[in-house]
């Protein structure tokens, strides 16, 4: 197993690499940004050439990337256009959108899981057919407007929560923008785990294990529910990079300056630093989510062994 | 029972990791505003807050609160008065004698002298500091030495020639060329004083910046929040009646507007888009719709063979006439925008040269007038014309969307106009001040202080800084010129507004309309009221 993770981190060196420069390629082909700073107003040329000086700009890209890479091993990021290093930026964002992520993440594995079991087991009946109608509208509803709604419901009309999360974003502020996150992966997670347990009832170590006499209870958590949980779990390891980059909308809503708002900021001011540093991170995030997914079937289905 | 210490084993190094994040998650929250405190939306400055170097609304809110420069604008008629200034005096309009006020400290409580702005003048005018706004020191003598307008020269000099310290109060200024309103400019943010501390650690000036205004900054978190208290021995008239603004950035100003709703703010000063409709209804009187000095215009690339033809001026002020200001500035912005009539801006006031109905016929709508110039100008070039503008922000989409329609329902063509949406502010400024455009693209103008001047020169005068349709008419740089050595203000407005008349004939641009400022506030504070510049005037709020 040791052997397996090794090679596996090794792997993420060219993905890493990759990845960055495809990005910063792409940020660089939407142009100078350096007019943008200047407003409604021409840049001044001289104070303009200044400015791409500073950001490296004047050099041609291939000159840039590599810059920017020999700066990333010394841990420095780069600059944002206002002044700060992209680091703080980072220091910032990732820590609130990482507990919006384990809210939203805990949310639908605890009650993803609990739905998919239940429905899966009980196919057919009112409970079923009603939880399914149930996850078919929330994903036909989009994020912003379960967000908005909830928003006023609960901030402005009954008063019970502050409508934006205060910056330092405590657990308990997190509760309502977790559960809007979480509302349409969850939605997937009892879908995925309702289809994968109704199938194994029908398996034959199931027969075996009620045949024994075992408990229900432990056919259904150690038997049933361990076999079933492999398609979720994949789920959930690629929903770890999208609830943490792809919460922009919910972020937005709930005035959290999280990942998903400063690589918008940052696309939309062409500010190469601020997007390849965020996306890095995200990238390796999104590198190890998959490799501990990796290791967990093994966890799960103890025929599948690393070597 | 392996795989079972196996899973266990996840589980807890997956608690300890929600651990580790629950901690980082510490610190107490202010839910509800300390007492006194004004509790105001604010958004993430894009530059870092040096006076010369904020350009957009967000910093020099900031720079509003925490400096005092020579001059102040007048909230309400935007009349600039003496701030810091005890006198500035000249006689050939081109050389100044400033003696500025004693007793004024920096709240770090050194004294404000007359180096206190010469080296701030000078830090923002120099090349090598990359200010944004150093156009502003552009007519004092020895700009062009420490801040050479060629690409590729380096400054030749460290500080500018044209000023001079002649004792801890005064201090002479001699411009380029005269210049009878250039005492009227200086209550921009740009020529603010800045303390000793701004040139000794500059990086922790960056990080808490020390101002002589009226509030001295307590806390500052980039990007979150910044605390602003009352400084005590503030030495202007305008003293803070209140004890102190705590600035929340809102990533969308959506959310501000609930947050207002929901009483855990008390000024905003954006009403979204998309609230205006209900605005009124919701805030009765704590709604505010004013107008501001910014002025949405579209101009034409008159460096174009297609545009810059004698006839084609017949065009634009046909195009001009196609579009119905009055039903898009209703049906998309709620009336808070007013159809443009002039150049210019209501904010200045008939005696600082704003005049309604300057442009005349050319700005109302009229179909039937519309189409004979067109045709007299000899038709679109190539039959047909784009509208282009970035649609990243402010529902450009929609009102572009919309005066198209009213020019092709004009032409009665389906395909004489079409938009060409850019998706990025950057891309579409590149692509504008590159000189790619090929048809009407949109520009803006948001005032830097209430003069005429500021509406006409940097935007049409030859080769101006902004002068994106790239106009050039000899009678209008003359008209131009002739107001700024004119000796009264007076007579300066009247020289202006001769220019102005120029542009209504050439029509370089079609002017759309005044944009209004909006703000609205929560029952807990009272005085709301906003500047020419829409920023709220923080000082006079009072919280009950």
């Amino acid at each position: 197993m040791g052997r397996y993770v090794v090679r596996r981190l090794l792997q993420m060196i060219p993905v890493f690499i990759g990845a960055t420069f495809l990005i910063f390629v792409m940020v660089y082909a939407l142009g100078d940004p350096v007019a943008a700073l200047f407003g409604d107003r021409a840049p001044d040329p001289a104070t303009a050439r200044q400015l791409r000086a500073e950001f490296n700009l004047d050099k041609p890209v291939w000159q840039q990337y590599l810059l920017y890479m020999g700066n990333i091993f010394t841990g420095d990021f780069g600059t944002a256009f206002n002044g700060e290093p992209v680091t703080d930026l980072m220091g910032r964002a990732f820590p609130i959108s990482f507990r919006l992520m384990l809210t939203a993440l805990v949310i639908e594995l605890v009650l993803g899981i609990l739905l998919g079991v239940i429905t899966g087991l009980r196919r057919g009946r009112a409970f079923d057919t009603s939880i399914l109608m149930a996850t078919l509208v929330v994903i036909a509803i989009p994020t912003f407007v379960l967000g908005t709604t909830a928003q006023f419901l609960f901030g402005v009309q009954l008063g019970w929560i502050n409508p934006a999360v205060s910056p330092e974003g405590r657990f308990s502020e997190l509760l309502l923008p977790g559960i809007i996150l979480a509302l349409v992966s969850l939605a997937y997670v009892t879908r995925l785990t309702r289809t994968s347990v109704a199938e194994n009832t029908r398996a034959d170590y199931i027969r075996t294990a009620v045949a024994k006499g075992l408990p229900r209870r432990r056919v259904t958590v150690r038997h049933l529910l361990r076999n079933s949980l492999i398609p979720v779990v994949t789920y959930l390891g690629a929903d770890i990079g999208t609830l943490m980059a792809g919460a922009i909308v919910t972020e937005r809503i709930f005035n959290i300056q999280g990942v998903g708002f400063q690589l918008y900021q940052g696309i939309l001011r062409q500010n190469s630093p601020t997007v390849v540093g965020f996306v890095v991170v995200l990238v390796l995030i999104f590198l190890l989510a998959n490799l501990l997914v990796d290791l967990l079937y093994a966890v799960l289905d103890p025929r599948i062994r690393y070597v | 029972m392996r795989a079972a210490t196996r899973l266990s084993w996840a589980i807890a190094a997956t608690t300890v990791l929600a651990l580790t994040a629950t901690s980082c998650g510490g610190g107490n929250g202010t839910a509800g505003g300390s007492a006194g405190v004004v509790r105001a939306s604010w958004g993430d400055p894009q530059h870092p807050l040096e006076p010369a170097n904020t350009n957009e609304v967000q910093g020099g809110k900031v720079l509003d609160m925490i400096f005092r420069g020579l001059k102040r604008y007048n909230p309400e008629t935007g009349e600039a008065e003496d701030e810091m200034a005890e006198s500035i005096e000249t006689t050939d309009q081109q050389n100044f004698t400033v003696k500025i006020k004693p007793g004024w400290t920096f709240s770090d409580g050194t004294p404000v002298t007359a180096s206190s702005y010469v080296d701030a003048w000078n830090y923002g005018a120099h090349l090598e500091n990359a200010q944004i706004a150093s156009y502003f020191f552009q007519f004092i003598e020895g700009y062009e030495d420490v801040h050479p307008s060629d690409e590729n020269a380096t400054p030749s000099a460290d500080t500018m020639s044209g000023l001079a310290v002649v004792d801890d109060h005064t201090f002479t200024v001699r411009l380029t060329e005269p210049f009878s309103l250039w005492p009227e400019t200086l209550g921009y943010a740009a020529y603010a004083p800045l303390p000793r501390a701004f040139f000794d650690d500059h990086d922790a000036w960056l990080a808490k910046p020390i101002g002589n205004g009226p509030y001295k900054i307590d806390t500052y978190t980039k990007s979150q929040s910044m605390k602003l208290v009352k400084y005590e021995d503030y030495a202007g008239p305008d003293k803070a009646q209140n004890e102190g603004v705590e600035l929340r950035v809102y990533t969308d100003n959506n959310t501000a507007y609930t947050d207002l709703q929901a009483g855990n703010l008390d000024v905003i000063d954006d009403v979204p888009a998309s609230q205006l409709s209900n605005a009124e209804k919701d805030l009765g009187d704590r709604f505010i719709n004013q107008p501001a000095g910014i002025i949405q215009t579209v101009s034409f690339p008159l460096y174009d063979p297609a545009w810059s033809s004698p006839e084609a001026a017949k065009v634009r002020q046909g195009l001009s006439m196609a579009i119905d200001r009055e039903e898009i500035t209703s049906k998309i912005y709620f009336d808070t925008r007013t159809p443009a009539t002039d150049f210019t801006s209501p904010v200045l006031g008939d005696a600082g040269g704003y005049e309604e109905g300057l442009c005349g016929e050319f700005c109302t709508f009229d179909p039937e007038r519309a189409r004979q110039l067109i045709e007299e100008g000899g038709g679109l070039p190539g039959g047909k014309v784009t509208l282009s503008s970035n649609v990243d922000t402010g529902s450009h989409r929609q009102w572009m969307d919309a005066a198209c329609n009213s020019i092709n329902n004009v032409l009665d063509n389906t395909a004489a106009c079409t938009v060409n949406p850019v998706p990025t502010f950057a891309d579409f400024r590149n692509q504008v001040t590159n000189r790619q455009m090929t048809g009407m693209f949109r520009t803006g103008w948001q005032m830097d202080y209430p003069l005429i001047q500021n509406f006409l020169q940097p935007l049409y005068y030859t080769d101006a800084s902004s002068n994106d349709a790239v106009y050039s008419s000899p009678e209008f740089d003359r008209l131009v010129n002739e107001a700024n050595s004119a000796s009264d203000e007076e007579e300066a407005v009247a020289k202006f507004r001769d220019a102005e008349r120029v542009l209504v004939q050439d029509m370089p641009a079609i002017p759309l309309w005044y944009q209004n400022g909006t703000a609205a506030y929560s029952t807990r504070v009272s005085d709301v009221k906003l500047n020419p510049f829409s920023v709220p005037v923080y000082t006079d709020i009072k919280v009950s």
